[in-house]
């Protein structure tokens, strides 16, 4: 079994590779293989895998590269992730990409879809409609005719018909990918010492950009690690850093994070790999249906999701209190609509339930982070000292 | 336009005396919104958005956004929004100084603008315990609309909004009723397309932007669907057609505009706290704004699109993603080349809002697209909503000037 | 009688005149600092201006014989350096004053000391200004007032006992402002003759220092002048006197740039920047289809088509972030002067990357840089850097650059600045683009409101003067 250092060696390599050779590598190998990118935050990838093609998780530029065109084509007032695509689109990072899925999370996310029609970046740009309609014969039912327009883009591109057997096994093999991921938090909520977030974070990436059967061997290897007594425990609080659903937050700032004296022990960092909660039936007759139904009745709470007869505040203590957090960080991206517009309503229900948070903004190609530091430290600091007072969730 | 002010005073004494009345209180928003259905219930729409923008107009805006960013509201985010939550914490007295009725129903018709469903939730928690009715709108993400888009709102319809408002209102649903209502809508909007047809003219009789938000008010908030408004538009569209015959440009706050030196079409929202300032700044140079997508929030008639009394539901729906912030970027842009062509535009305006991302993300795109396709010399300018910090006079002035100055050079030389 | 025209671009830092003659050629120009008062700084600048037009017209008459002996130019270079030089001490003069007297009604204990200090600054400043004048080439760099004494004496305040700074800055602060503003007219008569006679000691020193005879530096001109420099003296002279009397008739003038409504003229000569700017830029380099300035407090990229007119153009959203506020703002951080940015930059091994544009946020990004020793040069070309990154969206937006790209205003004077937007316009348009930098750069604005100023009269523009004939 390779150590753990060298498979985060490798994720962080995969993870932050703007030009995505991995994936590109994979197309080339085999004719009839197709590039889906995605844009945050989720879409069903079982249905892609299952055409052979890989959809791949295009989370922005970071703080990796140069923005001159991408702020061209967006104002100030505009949260950072899209100049990062729309530079990579307009560079040569997205070639060899045959279509783009731009999964319904805000409004900035779905003009960037009319930009691609603008541009005419690959053979395909879908907007996919995520319904907020969370009843199986309306929303569910819709979303299911969402499903086959994009595996009729595909076909109309490789050829490749599906099938009810291909779209189970793909289910089964990214159920399997979300149990290891859920187990390898459970892990790390019980020793988070054992691996940082950050290499959680590289790791977790990883997968957005490489084939599911290759993450999956990842996964189970640094869970396989993880079991085994490593690290030094530290005196730090636990947290559930929260907001960062879609832009994601640069790596200087999770390390911050942890520096500042806390595990992070859950995140909504990329939390389209972690979507559904639990397994999507992978033995129906009707793999498509079975992949709504799991959408409408097994999404997690998310600035993306309208909340109707579930409230969020509600599910992020629930969170919290799984995770037997301290308290929350709200790391929300500067700009972002939903996630600064979730932050009140979060807030009032941790006052609510004596949950302690603090709120930071980030962008993501934040390059310093000394203010955050100070705001972290002393957060956790003041837990450390309150320590004795049980948390009421 | 006095016509205009008593229909939307009507409304507001409607509303201030509920309780007399037992008329049942909707909240909900102008783009989508199903005016037609919430009046075949008799019940009464509060748009949001509107209270928003009439505090922005009467200065209030300020206050209120404050208030919310007190109450942990990010300075980042829609002021529509923060204003709405400011007016709500201090009282939500209404613009016309009395206190707007709790809502009966919440009504989220969700239509091109994601912020909408944050706002719901807002409301949501301010108002526990009154119902919600969520209607989503699919986008019209390939530029058409497809017959699932419009089934998935049709069911919508029948299983998620009727069945709530029949609860709420305490009736049943009367599908003659609405065929009714219907019928007049069509006939409202017949008169609106000639209406705002009429800036082909020159000089074009009225402005289709600052004159333009008072035009669309009444079918926007609530009236659609109602005589009042056919008589309304009857009424207005006659004024032009006598302003037309005498050779009359727009009326401005300050008499007649004198001399049509540049026919714009403008793209965005306009600025509420300084909206006579901005306005000015127009005006004064001569320049009259003959088409604008923002006229179009409420619905975009200019393809044909009238509702359909034969059809009741499916014809809401399709109103519903025919509103202007639902159209792709392609269709937006198709949209303003139409009436930068048709209307004679001399030049290509963004008024680029900082609250509004549905709008702004992507009109830098839009702006080039059409520079490039039309050859149409362009200018940029920024504002916001309601927040009185992110309108800054100088700056705009100073840019409008050079965008007017660099039209009149280009003007100058077509002659030639 | 000669007509001229005259242009006034009141920036938000400073403000610039142009005149020039019914050939669109510039004769004078005039600049100073807009800080206090732009009614003032139009005044001042607009009097520079003539008196530089007076010298120009000077010269021209000397026209046959540059022609014929070509090192004259040398000499006249040199005069009007000198001449520049003149009007420059009436100010230093009137500084030293000021600033003995306000340092005098000081309420300290060190009063004295604050006193002798100055006298000392100002008794070594003085002469290396003269020096840079008369020897050197401050002249030709378009620096103002300010700029030249501010950085010499804090230079000098920095090298003094800490316990004084204060006092001395105070001192000064206080005297700049109405020296800068005050409106000084010198005869210009006398002016040159003392300028002659400055020149007759530099030309008569080389003349004996040369004796030994080696030639001076391996300058060939000075070489040749050094024998009859005074032929084209006495050239000179000859015209002083009718030059000094001529009236410079200004028939028209336009005035332009960010504080140009608070100028008292009619609307009609009230033109935007953009316009002028382009127009300026293009009537120097006719090529030109693409030109960003970086001003004070916008940034413009503007497209231009054959015949200098604005098709298009793009400024700098609200934020401030990406002009020469912004460098202002970072000299005061690091407490150096606006003009040793640039040379600072340029000693950089690398650019720290700063990710915030804005000024605010900046800041507080270079403090901890600093905090972490980062090199401050290595942090200033990163600053740079991201000025140039910000304006090349801006240029981005505006539909890139086309064909020749010229790029004018104050910020241009800086070099980092320069080879960032070298590297990047390369980088992004290709090495084959044409870039022009002008010396005259910072007066684009004010020579295109010249230009239209002359324009406006002639109603050159035959729509113009058809609409004219109509309303007859």
């Amino acid at each position: 079994m390779k150590s753990l250092e060298s498979i985060v060696e490798r994720c962080t390599e995969l993870a932050f590779d703007l030009n995505f050779t991995h994936a590109k590598e994979w197309k080339a190998e085999e004719e009839g293989r197709v590039l889906v990118g995605y844009m945050p935050v989720y879409i069903p990838r079982e249905i892609i895998h299952a055409v052979n093609g890989l959809a791949v998780g295009i989370m922005g530029a970071g703080d990796r590269k140069q923005i001159i065109k991408g702020d061209a084509y967006y104002q100030s007032y505009i949260c950072h992730i899209p100049r990062g695509i729309i530079e990579m689109a307009l560079d040569d990072n997205l070639n060899d990409f045959d279509g783009f899925i731009f999964p319904a999370i805000c409004d900035v996310i779905r003009n960037l879809s009319g930009m691609f029609k603008v541009i005419q970046k690959g053979t395909f740009v879908k907007y996919l409609d995520l319904p907020q309609n969370f009843q199986s014969h309306i929303g569910g039912e819709f979303y299911h005719k969402e499903m086959e327009h994009i595996l009729e883009y595909i076909e109309k591109i490789n050829g490749a018909r599906v099938t009810t057997e291909k779209l189970n096994h793909s289910i089964e093999l990214f159920n399997h990918n979300r149990r290891l991921l859920e187990m390898i938090y459970d892990l790390r909520q019980k020793y988070p010492w054992r691996m940082t977030n950050v290499d959680l974070y590289h790791i977790v990436r990883a997968g957005q950009v490489i084939p599911v059967e290759e993450h999956n061997e990842i996964l189970e290897a640094v869970h396989d690690h993880l079991q085994k007594d490593i690290g030094v425990k530290q005196d730090r609080i636990k947290v559930v850093v929260s907001g960062s659903f879609c832009e994601q937050p640069p790596v200087g700032l999770i390390k911050s994070i942890e520096m500042a004296g806390c595990y992070v022990v859950d995140d909504d960092f990329m939390i389209g790999s972690r979507w559904i909660q639990g397994d999507v039936d992978d033995a129906s007759g009707n793999p498509l249906k079975a992949l709504a139904e799991a959408y409408i009745s097994r999404s997690p709470f998310s600035s993306s999701v309208y909340d109707v007869d579930n409230p969020k505040e509600g599910r992020l203590a629930d969170l919290v209190k799984k995770r037997k957090a301290d308290g929350v960080i709200f790391a929300a991206p500067s700009f972002c609509d939903p996630a600064l517009l979730d932050s009140p309503i979060l807030q009032k229900g941790c006052d609510d339930r004596k949950i302690r948070y603090i709120g930071i903004q980030y962008s993501e190609n934040t390059g310093q982070f000394k203010v955050i530091k100070e705001q972290v430290g002393a957060f956790s600091d003041s837990i450390k000292l309150w320590e004795d007072e049980p948390v009421a969730v | 336009m006095i016509i205009q002010k008593e229909m939307i005073a009507g409304l507001f004494k409607d509303l201030a005396s509920v309780k007399e009345s037992g008329k049942k209180v909707v909240y909900t928003f102008i783009p989508g919104n199903l005016s037609e259905l919430i009046r075949s219930f008799d019940m009464l729409p509060v748009y949001p958005e509107i209270n928003a923008l009439q505090s922005g107009m009467r200065k209030k805006s300020g206050e209120f956004i404050r208030e919310a960013e007190r109450h942990g509201h990010s300075e980042d985010v829609c002021t529509y929004v923060k204003c709405d939550v400011g007016m709500m914490i201090k009282g939500n007295i209404g613009p016309t100084g009395e206190k707007l009725p709790d809502p009966d129903l919440l009504l989220l018709s969700y239509t091109g603008c994601f912020t909408f469903m944050k706002w719901f939730e807002t409301l949501e928690r301010l108002y526990p315990g009154v119902p919600v009715a969520l209607i989503q709108s699919p986008y019209q993400e390939d530029a058409t609309i497809t017959p699932e888009m419009t089934e998935y709102m049709v069911k919508q319809l029948k299983e998620e909004v009727i069945p709530k408002m029949e609860e709420v209102s305490g009736q049943k649903f009367d599908e003659e009723k609405l065929k009714g209502i219907l019928k007049l809508s069509a006939e409202a909007e017949d008169w609106i397309v000639k209406i705002f047809d009429s800036t082909k003219h020159r000089p074009s009789p009225i402005d289709a932007y600052f004159a333009g938000v008072y035009y669309i008010g009444p079918i926007n908030i609530g009236f659609r669907g109602t005589q009042e408004a056919v008589d309304y538009y009857k009424e207005l569209y006659k004024e032009v057609q006598e302003r037309i015959a005498k050779g009359l440009g727009p009326i401005t706050p300050e008499g007649v505009m004198k001399e049509e030196k540049f026919r714009l079409v403008v793209e965005g929202p306009p600025n509420w706290t300084s909206f006579r300032e901005f306005w000015k700044l127009f005006y004064d140079r001569g320049a009259v704004i003959v088409a604008s997508s923002y006229t179009k929030v409420g619905g975009v008639y200019d393809y044909g699109f009238r509702h359909d009394s034969e059809h009741p539901l499916e014809t809401l729906a399709e109103y519903c993603m025919n509103c202007y912030t639902n159209l792709n970027l392609p269709q937006r842009i198709n949209l303003l080349e139409k009436c930068i062509t048709e209307y004679h535009a001399d030049g290509y305006l963004t008024n680029s809002i900082k609250s509004c991302n549905s709008f702004a993300a992507g009109q830098l795109m839009m702006m080039r697209e059409l520079e490039e396709r039309l050859e149409i010399p362009v200018g940029f300018i920024e504002t916001d909503l309601v927040d009185p910090r992110y309108f800054s006079y100088s700056n705009i002035k100073n840019r409008l000037e050079s965008f007017f100055e660099m039209l009149e050079q280009r003007l100058l030389i077509e002659q030639d | 009688m000669s007509k001229y025209y005259l242009g006034i671009d009141l920036g938000s830092t400073t403000s610039k005149a142009v005149i020039i003659n019914e050939k669109d050629e510039i004769i004078g120009r005039g600049i100073t600092n807009t800080r206090a008062n732009y009614k003032v700084a139009a005044d001042i600048a607009k009097l520079e201006a003539i008196y530089d037009a007076r010298f120009t017209l000077l010269t021209q008459k000397l026209e046959a014989e540059i022609a014929k002996k070509p090192e004259f130019k040398k000499y006249i270079a040199d005069t009007r350096a000198v001449f520049q030089y003149l009007q420059f001490k009436h100010r230093v003069d009137r500084l030293t004053e000021e600033l003995l007297k306000s340092a005098s009604t000081m309420r300290t204990e060190s009063k004295d000391l604050v006193v002798d200090h100055i006298r000392n600054i100002m008794d070594k400043i003085v002469p290396e200004i003269r020096n840079d004048f008369v020897e050197g080439d401050l002249a030709t760099k378009n620096e103002f007032f300010r700029d030249i004494v501010s950085e010499r004496y804090n230079r000098e305040v920095e090298l003094i006992d800490k316990e004084l700074f204060e006092s001395l800055l105070l001192a000064y602060d206080k005297s700049i402002t109405p020296v800068e503003n005050e409106m000084v007219k010198y005869d210009f008569e006398k002016l040159v003759y003392e300028a002659l006679d400055i020149l007759d000691e530099k030309y008569n020193g080389l003349a004996e220092e040369s004796t030994a005879g080696e030639s001076l530096g391996f300058d060939v001109e000075l070489n040749l002048l050094k024998g009859n420099y005074k032929q084209a003296e006495d050239s000179l002279k000859q015209h002083i006197g009718d030059i000094a009397r001529q009236e410079i008739h200004i028939a028209n003038m336009v005035g332009t740039g960010y504080g140009r409504a608070l100028l008292p003229f009619p609307d009609d000569c009230i033109k935007s920047e953009i316009l002028c700017h382009a127009f300026g830029a293009h009537a120097v380099f006719p090529d030109t289809r693409t030109v960003l300035d970086i001003g004070g407090q916008d940034t413009k990229a503007i497209q231009v088509d054959s015949r200098g007119l604005v098709t298009s153009f793009h400024m700098n959203d609200r934020c401030a972030a990406g002009c020469g506020r912004y460098l202002g703002y970072i000299a005061d951080e690091f407490n150096i002067s606006l003009n040793e940015l640039g040379p600072e930059a340029l000693e950089a091994d690398r650019e720290t990357n700063i990710c915030s544009t804005c000024t605010v946020f900046a800041g507080a990004e270079v403090r901890e840089l600093l905090n972490v020793g980062e090199k401050r040069s290595n942090i200033l070309a990163g600053l740079h850097k991201a000025i140039v990154m910000r304006a090349m969206s801006l240029l981005a937006r505006s539909g890139g650059v086309r064909n020749e790209f010229t790029f004018t205003g104050g910020v241009a004077r800086n070099q980092a600045v320069l080879k960032y937007v070298g590297q990047m316009v390369a980088e992004s348009y290709g090495d084959d683009i044409v870039m022009n930098i002008h010396t005259d750069s910072i007066f684009m604005g004010a020579l295109g409101g010249a230009m239209f100023a002359r324009r406006n009269i002639e109603v050159d523009l035959p729509a113009k003067k058809r609409k004219a004939a109509k309303a007859v």
